[in-house]
């Protein structure tokens, strides 16, 4: 195996005294869908947030393309090919929903996605360009922080729970847009509290139990009862 | 007697675009990151001091000398926010009010010890005293050219912040500073931007100031409360509102220095006082998603 776009050797995270992560280990190969599945406060959204620079870590604790990121602000972080997709999706009411895709460009990162090809993917989105971004519905919200992500055109995408809150309908869409997002060779990181679609999409899947690694494998091979034993903690 | 009333009304308006400047700059930071600048009133001081002293080094009118205290103020703002400013943000606003307060005392005294309590004026030759006629009033030209320099500047201004990348990143970095960051925006350099813009144009506000009036270096206390009276008049967040607001304040003063001179200044407060008793958020507060 060539070595993996991302590297995490015993990442710790904190929130002030409470430690959310205990040295978690995980690596993400060029291209790859990785998954990471595990019940609420289990850490995934902070795993999340560790990589993409919004925790400061040790900074070896995580690698990217060999180079130790984990001490980097998320401005650095994004310059150098990380997008996350936050949770709650998290757009800028000030922006008008072009605006909003506009800024996730403002790295300026070279790559196949721009305003088009944002819009060919989402078409609603080219007709709500000029709308508020709050005026949209929770679906197409998503499109627009999934897209703002995009327009940053990153090698490493970080997709945290982008189905929460959404019609069952929606999430159909989204992740059928999904195949388009990594066809390019972009490598992706899933997080989802839906763990058939978190398997169905990803090639491999982590999962996390209280801060910890519970779980790791392909996706196609573990089973139900080794899930349900990683997830909630019990035989 | 109409025209007397008409006059007050008129320079008041005129008297207003000098606020709305003083304003714009306070406005332009609380609405980027919520910081409330004390020192603000000293910074248009300071501003109208390098004004004078450029003016009298170089030899040049005080207009000449904006194209040196423009830059200088601007830098010196992008050094305050990166050097001082950007630690006291967080949560709590209680640090910035602290140490921007620490700084009004600081410049205030830097200031005397420099240039003494003696009042100062900057000498702009015939443009003092010109005046042309409308309609039987006479217009300062002085004042009117303050006034359209404000108009300039808030359009300006209002244009930079929904048409530039530069205004997105303000904007952006105003509804999550976090979500900013992760677009590539670091947020303590856009800060510093916020704060040179904020400086850049109280940099004309004290020249302007410093030549329609006389000065000294404890001044900026009384500049500091008609901006602050300016914008929460107009509305926090609403750049013309900022205007509106320096005009009725403006008119509110001259108004009531008609009716007794020793009221001028009160009256500029009571009609703040009654605005904020009737409309709390302003005239016209921009409405926040």
């Amino acid at each position: 195996m060539s070595e993996p776009i991302l590297r995490i050797e015993g990442l710790d995270a904190h929130y002030g005294d409470f430690q959310a992560i205990y040295g978690i280990d995980m690596s993400v190969a060029e291209g790859e869908v990785l998954a990471i599945i595990g019940a609420n406060g289990a850490g995934k959204t902070t795993a999340m947030r560790s990589i993409a620079g919004l925790m400061q870590n040790g900074a070896d604790q995580i690698r990217y393309r060999g180079e130790a990121i984990g001490a980097l602000r998320a401005d650095q972080v994004a310059e150098r090919g990380i997008a996350l997709v936050p949770e709650g999706r998290q757009l800028f009411p000030s922006l008008s929903v072009e605006e909003n895709l506009i800024i996730g460009g403002q790295v300026g990162r070279d790559g196949p996605w721009s305003l088009k090809t944002v819009f060919e993917l989402f078409p609603i989105l080219e007709e709500r360009r000029n709308q508020a971004s709050t005026s949209l519905s929770g679906g197409q919200q998503q499109m627009v922080a999934i897209g703002r992500a995009l327009m940053a055109n990153p090698d490493l995408i970080l997709f945290d729970e982008i189905s929460l809150g959404l019609a069952p309908v929606i999430i159909k869409d989204i992740y059928q847009a999904l195949p388009g997002i990594v066809r390019g060779g972009m490598s992706a990181v899933i997080v989802e509290q839906d763990i058939t679609k978190a398997l169905s999409v990803s090639s491999r899947v982590y999962c996390l139990q209280e801060g910890r690694v519970s779980l790791e494998g392909a996706s196609a091979a573990v089973s139900r009862k080794d899930i349900a034993r990683a997830y909630f903690g019990v035989e | 007697m109409i025209m007397e009333w008409a006059n007050a009304i008129v320079q008041g308006t005129l008297l207003g675009g000098l606020y709305a400047l003083f304003a714009a700059g306070l406005s332009l930071i609380f609405g980027v990151m919520r910081l409330v600048n004390i020192a603000h009133g000293d910074l248009i001081v300071l501003a109208a001091y390098l004004g004078l002293t450029t003016a009298i080094v170089l030899g040049v009118h005080p207009l000449a000398a904006l194209l040196i205290v423009v830059p200088a103020m601007a830098a010196i703002g992008y050094a305050l926010q990166r050097g001082v400013l950007n630690q006291t943000l967080g949560d709590d606003i209680l640090p910035p009010l602290l140490v921007t307060f620490g700084l009004s005392v600081i410049i205030q005294n830097a200031l005397l010890e420099v240039y003494s309590a003696d009042p100062q004026k900057m000498d702009a030759g015939a443009l003092e005293t010109a005046s042309i006629s409308v309609g039987g009033l006479a217009l300062g030209v002085l004042p009117l050219l303050t006034f359209a320099v404000a108009v300039a500047i808030i359009a300006t201004l209002q244009w930079t912040f929904y048409r530039t990348a530069l205004g997105r990143a303000f904007r952006a970095v105003s509804d999550n500073q976090d979500i900013a960051q992760l677009m590539g925006l670091n947020r303590r350099h856009v800060f510093g931007l916020a704060m040179a813009l904020s400086l850049a144009v109280t940099a004309v506000a004290g020249i302007l100031l410093g030549v329609r009036t006389s000065f000294d270096p404890s001044i900026g206390g009384g500049r500091l409360i008609f901006g602050f009276e300016a914008v929460i008049i107009g509305g926090l967040g609403n750049l013309w509102g900022t205007l509106a607001g320096g005009v009725i304040l403006g008119v509110a003063q001259t108004v009531g220095a008609k009716i007794n001179p020793g009221w001028q200044i009160l009256a500029g407060h009571i009609a703040f006082l009654l605005i904020l008793a009737v409309r709390p958020n302003g005239l016209f507060p921009r409405i926040s998603g």
